[in-house]
């Protein structure tokens, strides 16, 4: 069987709160952080971006799995924040972590759920043999439009898994796939920010493909909601995924550990990564663990995983996604975070 | 940075490849043909540890148009646990608590972009540990 | 070896020449040289300047200003070594006059650096590029961290850093070519903008357009061209790494001890010989260090000399009574050959205001980059 042999996540330190992001467009901060539970996200410094966030990220799965990574066959970062349009991310990654050449490289996207995408093919190759490790990545530098709701979750952070057949950390016991053209967020070729179709976003695209996917691979393993410890969903926002929870029996309990939206802010690509590597960071061997992604567009993924007697161990080393997401370096201003997010126009 | 220059650094600025002096075993770095300390010429490799000491510091106000944006920016004489001292800037600090001892992680880091449209330069800053 | 001497001297006003291109400035300095010897032909021309190439996009600098002064056809070459470059060309000029090559030779330096260009980027060209200025460091930045390390090892302060651009500047307003003939005040230093902590605005030479030339002869000839001929005694240049880190310590300007080493020894005179001295003060940190470097005062005691009043005017040892490359100007390729000409000039006794009397034995020393570079003459009346 394959699994996980190593992981590990980055999250940047500068955050910026709702409430500075409602002051400089005159919105009601109560009712945003109400209605969206989001209460501040993460902001990239001026230095950082998708392979930066990738090679922090994977450089503690590296680590965690204690092997060399020139046996690392294949690399998928998953984003929709490269920042080359053309030239792959996952070349920088591959070169700064001493995997390769011989490693077939690919960067994916899916809006949200090209992390899991990443890590479904990783999986697949690594079962099948033709990769003896996989290294799958998801990692953004989330875009959201000025005054637009999405300014107040898109955020930056990452999670890095590799997969092998060998002294796993996680075992793998199940994947399942749910996807169908629903466009209801979307960027086109050139253009800087995403656009959405506000309240379509949910019931026929967000809470369609997380519900299916997830009664899918309920139905396929033949197991409940009260079989897993943790249970993590792509995070939108802080309430999309309690609501889908509540929809399909999940707790409270079961989800909080994961549920680092409402300090992180959406990290798209690395939303539902990084939520599974907060649960990694303090899961005991035996606890079962749902992941299921969302991407619009749309579709889903969703993973069935158990943690083995090797996770504590391999864990003391990296860093844990609570105890960045605890320790910020400072909250910016709005002017400030529009001079990280490059938002303002300067001359050439 | 054009592309050819960047690329015949990658493996100093993306690995901290280093090389150690087969003579007098001082850490080098980047490699070089000839040891600056002993002449000789005999290497073996060398990674530098993602760690190190703050032996000088300042904080850069007027900085050059490349790096308009980072200003002010914290520019430091790193020196790694195999004595190899590095000039990098620090990030994620509050300007004026670097200075020399400071520990310090090395973090990877965008250093500078060719422009709006050219190639993207990759490497190492530091960071305050802990 | 013949003995060589300085017959003619000519120099531009320095500061933002807006009027004044690389190649008008370049035949002012040189044909006032010319005409201060009274000559009309060169044997040979040095030309130091540090980046027209980057500053006003030409190169090949000694042709251009060979035909600029109708000597079209002579040997003429550029010399760079960054901020040394002048003190490298008057090197060469000396070094070609004394084996006996030729007999009249021009050691000119110019460099026009507001032209538009990005000078900090230009100037960080100096540094090593692929391990300091890829990550953002600037001229001001290296002598700040080597100020901060002169700090934290000898405990020099800001207040000793600021003493030095107040005496330079009390210097220049008395020199009729500097670029900032004005006196500032510590206060005013220390509330300055900050430019690379702990160096502010008031601490850093200024961005300047200027020329200076010299021409050289053998001292058997000099008589020939000029009643007050300059000896040149001694000339030394040495090299560190050209970047910081390879330094054993980034508080000690090795190249500077080392070049002056050799110009002490080849004039037969000591520190303690010297009554007026030049030194390159592009950064106020950089005078401290120089003089410690030069012997000029213990090696740790830089930091009080201006402060104290042994650098100034009337003080022990005068050094910048040009006013430095802090209030003088310091057009970077040019800097060189003005150091020259203000102590050939206190060795005529034509420094007006500023002479240093009775001075007999001068020195001048010019340093590129963070201090990787680093020439020294000694002067002799004759
Ligand atoms: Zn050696």
């Amino acid at each position: 069987m394959a699994g996980i042999v190593g992981y590990g996540a980055f999250i940047p330190r500068h955050r910026i709160r709702s409430e500075e992001i409602a002051r400089q467009w005159g919105k009601d901060a109560a009712a945003i952080k109400r209605g969206l539970v989001l209460e501040e996200k993460s902001v990239p410094g001026i230095d950082e971006d998708t392979i930066t966030i990738s090679v922090e990220a994977a450089r503690d799965a590296v680590e965690r799995a204690g092997i060399d990574p020139i046996k690392i066959g294949a690399v998928y970062i998953g984003s929709e924040s490269h920042p080359y349009a053309v030239k792959p991310s996952g070349t920088v990654v591959v070169d700064a972590l001493g995997i390769g050449p011989e490693v077939h490289v690919a960067d994916f996207e899916f809006a949200c759920k090209a992390g899991t995408e990443a890590m479904f093919v990783a999986l697949g190759l690594v079962e099948s043999g033709r990769v003896e490790y996989a290294l799958a990545i998801g990692a953004d530098t989330s875009q959201g439009a000025p005054n637009d709701a999405l300014e107040f979750s898109a955020s930056a952070g990452g999670a890095a898994y590799i997969f092998g057949k060998r002294d796993l950390l996680v075992d793998v016991l199940e994947t399942y796939s749910y996807t169908s053209d629903t466009p209801d967020f979307w960027r086109r070729e050139g253009r800087f920010y995403p656009r959405h179709g506000g309240r379509f976003t949910g019931e026929p695209a967000y809470f369609r493909h997380v519900t299916s996917a997830t009664r899918g691979i309920l139905k396929k393993t033949g197991m409940n909601p009260e079989d897993f410890k943790y249970a993590v969903f792509h995070m939108p926002n802080g309430k999309f995924p309690q609501q889908a929870a509540k929809r399909l029996g999940f707790t409270k309990e079961q989800m909080e550990t994961g549920l680092v939206v409402v300090k992180m802010g959406n990290t798209y690509s690395g939303s539902s990564p990084t939520g599974l590597a907060a649960i990694l960071d303090v899961a005991d061997p035996g606890d079962k663990i749902l992941l299921t992604s969302f991407g619009s567009g749309a579709g889903s993924d969703s993973f069935v995983l158990q943690a083995t007697e090797l996770l504590p161990q391999r864990r003391t080393t990296g860093r844990k996604v609570w105890s960045m997401l605890d320790t910020p370096l400072r909250y910016v201003t709005y002017g400030e975070y529009a001079k990280l997010r490059e938002k303002i126009i300067l001359n050439d | 940075m054009p592309s050819p220059g960047y690329w015949r650094g990658i493996p100093s600025r993306l690995r901290l490849e280093a090389v150690r002096c087969s003579s007098c075993e001082n850490v080098v770095y980047p490699s070089r043909r000839i040891c600056p300390h002993c002449h000789g010429t005999k290497w073996e490799p060398a990674e530098l540890s993602r760690t190190g000491e703050v032996v000088t510091s300042t904080v850069v106000h007027v900085a050059p148009d490349d790096f308009a944006m980072e200003a002010p920016y914290v520019l430091a004489l790193i020196e790694t646990p195999e004595g190899a001292r590095l000039m990098l800037q620090v990030t994620d600090c509050e300007l004026n608590e670097i200075g020399p001892g400071t520990a310090v992680n090395l973090e990877f880091r965008r250093i500078r972009a060719e422009g709006n449209s050219g190639i993207l330069c990759y490497g190492f800053k530091a960071v305050p540990a802990g | 070896m013949r003995e060589v001497a300085i017959v003619g001297v000519g120099m531009t006003h320095f500061g933002e020449l807006w009027n004044d291109s690389l190649r008008g400035m370049f035949a002012e300095a040189a044909s006032g040289a010319m005409a201060d010897a009274g000559v009309d032909h060169l044997d040979g021309l040095y030309v130091g300047n540090m980046a027209a190439g980057q500053f006003v996009g030409q190169e090949h600098l000694g042709p251009l200003m060979a035909s600029q002064i109708g000597m079209a056809g002579i040997p003429a070459t550029r010399v760079e070594s960054a901020c040394a470059s002048g003190g490298a060309a008057l090197r060469a000029a000396y070094i070609e006059v004394a084996s006996g090559m030729s007999d009249l030779v021009m050691a000119a330096g110019v460099e026009k650096m507001n032209d538009g260009a990005d000078v900090t980027q230009v100037l960080a060209t100096a540094a090593d590029q692929e391990l300091e200025a890829y990550h953002g460091a600037t001229f001001p930045a290296l002598y700040a961290l080597i100020a901060r390390a002169h700090m934290a090892t000898y405990g020099t302060t800001e207040e000793d850093l600021a003493w030095v651009s107040v005496k330079n500047h009390h210097h220049g307003a008395m020199n009729p070519k500097a670029q900032f003939r004005r006196e500032v005040t510590v206060e005013q230093v220390l509330g300055s903008s900050k430019v690379a902590e702990p160096l502010r605005l008031l601490h850093c030479s200024p961005v300047s357009d200027g020329a200076a030339a010299v021409l050289l002869c053998p001292l058997d000839q000099a008589a020939r061209y000029t009643k007050r001929p300059v000896k040149i005694l001694g000339t030394g240049l040495a090299t560190a790494s050209l970047s910081l880190a390879d330094r054993k310590s980034p508080a000690i300007l090795d190249a500077v001890k080392d070049s002056a080493v050799h110009a002490y020894k080849m004039a037969g005179v000591g520190p303690g010989d010297i009554q007026v001295a030049e030194v390159h003060d592009c950064f106020a940190i950089a005078e401290i260090c120089c003089i410690e470097a030069l012997g000029l005062v213990e090696q740790g005691k830089g930091g009080a000399a201006a402060r104290d009043g042994l650098t100034a005017l009337g003080g022990k040892i005068p050094v910048n009574t040009s006013g430095g490359l802090k209030s003088k100007g310091h057009p970077v390729g040019a800097t060189g050959i003005a150091q020259a000409i203000e102590i050939v000039e206190q060795l005529r006794g034509l420094s007006g205001d500023r002479q240093v009397q009775g001075a007999e034995i001068g020195l001048a020393q010019n340093m590129g980059g963070s201090g990787a570079s680093s020439v020294v003459h000694i002067f002799g009346r004759v």
